[in-house]
């Protein structure tokens, strides 16, 4: 539709309208819907390139462009490729939903230092789609850096006790991955390698042929844990721990783009730098997978115990995470897209979560599910979106979450790991445990006494639920529509 | 004009720091313009030089008097000198401009005098990287020793006391490099550089012990002066207590022209080959370093006094620097090289900032970071820029140093320095983690009291913004943009400049 040396320049402009839109909202600080405007711009913008470069890459091409060259050998290089894009089409839809409820929550509580909060999630964004369109780990690690950096202000937005303990755990566990392992293995790779290119598909890998099995191994663990973003145990202490944040920020980010951006860092390096041929020779495969059960399954077991409902959600989170990693770790073609479609069905369904118990506290107060018995009464649009988001995490259908348990399940088979069957099992279970009674209570549970009565309270503001809803209608349609974000997934698995 | 650049720019600052001491009648502005006038005189001959020397492909040198070499002195100025020399000028204006309301605080009484002590070390400091002469080097170097002491006096409190330990830690490096330039000159006759390299590629000297303890010492002797553990006692209670003029002036420059000093002697006059092969204690450097490296930033986090943290971060830095340089490979000695001018603005960064939070604030330990964002939020952005450089976060230049050290590290196979970066990197970021908190959240317990409440959804109570004065402000938004400036250009400044300069056989 358009010609070449458009789509060359699309990736630029994707991840810097955000940047762009920086200013623009530092200057409309004291027009508040002048503001807002500049962001849900500045989405439209994003998500419009991310579309055209969608369709782009749909009919078969590959975008690369270098930005600058910063050192002799490696410059700031972007790559859309159908991996990249179908993380930068979810996080950049998932903006434009979550601005929307962002801009109701924050007015409802009246919240304070909007203005920061609305430029730190702009280059929270910029920087996920620089990191969904990296071409080289050096700018990986670059986008992956400055997300780090620009959501502290957004976890530590309410300034108080609880905010700083949180905001202090969530950078210290971060870059003490990233600078202490991502780093050195990263400048290990260069020595050895000569230059951080990713490959263009996911079996070669860059790594020499002849290297160390030693080194192999070292580096890839560094690479596993030191992307902490992607909160598998130990390093996933900082996840409950952001919870502190606003609502919005736990949704969109912690349930988007933080999170996602580990997990895409860490299949990505999987994929593209070690590549399936030799994590298969090495046996790092199925050692990654049975690393991130353990995560799946006691992370599931910590979320039954939490009575906070962000809280659960945090654990949920950890444990979903890991179905990504382990879907790719299993390197069977149906396991990796199952992996990698569940970047897209999880997105959505957390989100949901995320927004309903945002909407539950903004009308309520209520922040545990004990005192939330009864609500669903008054709240049916909240908690109908809670019971069909949760459907993803267990993984029935007729949701998105079904498409990935099914492929994760075919793919544990076509690897004979009857082990990882067993903790998927087990995984749905404990989901069904955890989620199951929270809606069950909400709909036909008894109202904790109180003295003012449920009657005075409402359905959440209609700015707030139509994101809801419509999120919650997402996680439906990639149920039963499964084949648009899964043409893209195919495109990764020659 | 452009032939006699060299020499401008090391004679500028001297007449200069001369017509300063005359010129106390005329009042503090004419002061403040005059040493200004002649900074940028120096840098715009710095600035020429270099553009002479890239474009030539080869080194200027310039002879005093017209005296031919080896008799008589030469300024050489190659690729690495033309940098150093570009960033000491350009250091020093911003510093110059940056002085007008701290240095007339500090010194109400006698500004011109402060300022012609500002100009010599300014002179002092050019003229060591310019000269092609060990022994004009020493002249030069004592010129900015003696101007530092004068400079460093006149600080707060016990001042005094330390400045006279410096004096004696300063004057015994000095003298050890003395006494090694003596035994060079005894053993070749020459104290010219280029003279004495070609001189020492003899095989007789090469072998020979004299040599060896002339090379040692005066590698003694730098590292006293630029402070690398363990000689480093003498530099934290020096800078610490310095006003704050002097120690953005000193703090970045001087350290950074005694590792310029030790690249030269290494590299220049002797040769990697020699240092490499005939030095037996060469390989254990990078274990001194490594230890620096590590225990400098350890001791910055223990510090509650703003400046003296810096001046360990320093200390780690001067670690950095040196294992680069012994690594003993290309991308060890690019790494060093890169680190010196991305260090000299990082700390240049560093401590205009911090002078800017004490000036407004009057307070100088971390305390006074307390709620920065709402009081001077440009100050505390910068701030951040510079600490996130140290760090080593792209796109900034301190991770490009890291990269390159790393890598020459990771390509000699020192693990014991690659560990050593990682974690002196990770303390750091512990470090200014530490402050950004303490900036971001402000008191809370007055916050707690207020409202009654540990949260809190309503504004942070009100702080006034009392941004630094102009004159403060513009050169250190200058500098943090430097900062990112010379992070994206990396490649150019590598290209250019660095791989030109890159020792033979390494």
């Amino acid at each position: 539709m358009f010609s070449p040396a458009f789509y060359q320049a699309a990736p630029v402009i994707a991840v810097c309208a955000s940047l762009g839109a920086v200013p623009l909202i530092a200057a409309s600080r004291r027009h508040p819907n002048l503001r807002e405007f500049w962001t849900f711009a500045a989405a439209a913008l994003k998500f419009s390139m991310v579309l055209l470069l969608a369709g782009w890459v749909l009919a078969g091409n590959v975008v690369e462009v270098t930005l600058i060259q910063v050192l002799p050998q490696l410059g700031i290089r972007f790559k859309v490729d159908a991996f990249g894009i179908v993380f930068a089409l979810v996080s950049s839809f998932l903006w434009i939903v979550a601005a929307a409820y962002t801009i109701g929550y924050m007015r409802s509580l009246s919240e304070h230092a909007q203005t920061r909060f609305f430029i730190c999630f702009a280059l929270a964004l910029c920087a996920a789609i620089g990191v969904a369109f990296s071409g080289n780990l050096l700018t990986l690690y670059l986008f992956y850096e400055m997300l780090s950096l620009s959501t502290y202000p957004l976890v530590a937005h309410h300034q108080d006790k609880e905010g700083r303990g949180g905001a202090r755990k969530y950078l210290t566990f971060l870059l003490g991955g990233s600078v202490g392992l991502v780093l050195p293995a990263m400048i290990v790779l260069f020595t050895l390698v000569g230059n951080l290119t990713f490959a263009d598909n996911i079996h070669t890998g860059i790594i020499p042929p002849g290297t160390g099995d030693t080194l192999v191994f070292c580096l890839f663990f560094a690479c596993l844990f030191g992307f902490a973003k992607n909160g598998v145990m130990p390093m996933h202490a900082w996840l409950p721990g952001a919870m502190v944040a606003p609502t919005p920020v736990s949704a969109l980010l912690h349930a988007v783009a933080v999170v996602k951006v580990g997990v895409f860092c860490t299949t990505r390096v999987m994929l593209y730098v070690f590549g399936t041929d030799l994590m298969d020779a090495l046996n790092l495969g199925v050692l990654t997978a049975y690393i991130v059960s353990f995560t799946i399954v006691t992370a599931s077991i910590i979320a039954m115990t939490r009575d906070n409902l962000k809280a659960r959600l945090a654990y949920s989170t950890i444990s979903q995470l890991s179905y990504i990693i382990l879907g790719v770790a299993l390197l069977t073609p149906a396991a990796v897209q199952g992996g990698i479609i569940h970047i897209v069905n999880h997105a959505f369904a957390k989100i949901t979560l995320f927004f309903c118990a945002g909407a539950v506290y903004v009308v309520t107060r209520k922040k545990n599910i004990s005192e939330m018995g009864g609500l669903g009464r008054v709240m049916p649009f909240t908690f109908g979106a809670f019971a069909l988001a949760s459907l993803t995490m267990i993984g029935a259908p007729p949701v998105g979450g079904f498409i990935t348990k099914w492929y994760l399940l075919k793919g544990a088979l076509d690897a004979g790991q009857l082990a990882i069957i067993l903790v998927l099992v087990a995984s749905t279970m404990l989901n069904i445990v955890y989620f199951a009674p929270v809606t069950f209570q909400a709909f036909f549970g008894r109202a904790p006494d109180e003295t003012t009565g449920p009657t005075e309270i409402r359905e959440a503001p209609l700015i707030m639920v139509v994101p809801i809803v419509a999120a919650a209608l997402l996680s439906l349609l990639t149920g039963i529509f499964p084949g648009v974000m899964m043409q893209f997934v195919r495109m990764v698995i020659p | 004009m452009m032939d006699h650049a060299p020499v401008l720019m090391i004679v500028l600052p001297v007449f200069a720091s001369l017509a300063l001491t005359l010129i106390g009648p005329l009042g503090h502005r004419a002061a403040y313009g005059l040493l200004i006038l002649s900074i940028a005189g120096s840098l715009a001959a710095a600035m020429a030089t270099l553009v002479q020397v890239v474009q030539a492909g080869r080194a200027v040198q310039y002879r005093m008097g017209d005296w031919m070499p080896p008799m008589g002195i030469e300024l050489v100025i190659d690729h690495l000198s033309a940098g150093v020399l570009v960033m000491i000028s350009g250091c020093a204006l911003l510093t110059a401009i940056y002085s007008m309301h701290t240095a007339r605080q500090d010194n109400p009484d006698r500004l011109n005098h402060y300022y012609a002590l500002f100009a010599l070390l300014v002179a002092g400091l050019m003229g060591m990287t310019a000269t092609g002469d060990v022994f004009n080097l020493y002249v030069l170097l004592e010129i900015s020793a003696l101007s530092s002491y004068g400079l460093l006096a006149r600080g707060k409190g016990k001042a005094y006391y330390a400045t006279f330990r410096y004096l004696m830690m300063g004057t015994i490096g000095a003298s050890f490099y003395l006494l090694g330039v003596g035994y060079l000159y005894i053993m070749t006759g020459s104290l010219n550089m280029a003279d004495l390299s070609e001189i020492l590629k003899q095989p007789e000297l090469g072998e020979s012990v004299n040599v060896r303890i002339g090379f040692t010492l005066i590698i003694l002797g730098v590292w006293i002066k630029m402070a690398l553990f363990p000689l480093h006692a003498w530099m934290p209670n020096a800078y610490s207590r310095a006003g704050t003029t002097t120690a953005c002036l000193i703090a970045p420059l001087m350290t950074k022209v005694s590792v310029y000093v030790m690249l030269r002697i290494m590299f220049t006059v002797f040769s990697a080959d020699y240092v490499f092969q005939q030095i037996a204690w060469s390989r254990l450097v990078i274990y001194v370093a490594s230890a620096a490296a590590v225990l400098g930033m350890i001791t910055a986090l223990s510090q509650r006094d703003l400046r003296k943290m810096l001046t360990y971060i320093i200390v780690a830095e001067i670690g950095y620097l040196t294992g680069g340089a012994w690594l003993a490979n290309t991308a060890g000695y690019t790494g060093a090289v890169y680190h010196i001018l991305a260090d000299g603005l990082m700390t240049l960064c560093l401590f205009m900032a911090v002078g800017a939070i004490i000036y407004r604030t009057g307070v100088s330990t971390s305390a006074a970071m307390e709620g920065i964002f709402q009081r001077m939020p440009v100050t505390a952005g910068v701030f951040l820029i510079a600490g996130a450089s140290v760090v080593g976060i792209p796109p900034f230049c301190g991770f490009f140093s890291k990269w390159y050290l790393l890598q020459g590290a990771v390509q000699a196979g020192e693990w014991v320095f690659v560990a050593s970066l990682v974690i002196a990197g990770l303390v750091a970021a512990t470090l200014f983690f530490r402050l950004l908190e303490k900036a971001f959240f402000g008191r809370l317990d007055d916050a707690v009291l207020e409202t009654g409440s540990k949260t809190s959804h309503t504004a942070a109570r009100t702080i006034r913004w009392n941004e630094a004065p102009l004159t403060m402000l513009l050169p250190l938004v200058l500098t943090g943009a430097a900062l990112l400036g010379l992070g994206i250009y990396t490649n150019e400044v590598v290209r250019y400049l660095i791989r030109w300069s890159v020792p033979a056989g390494m």
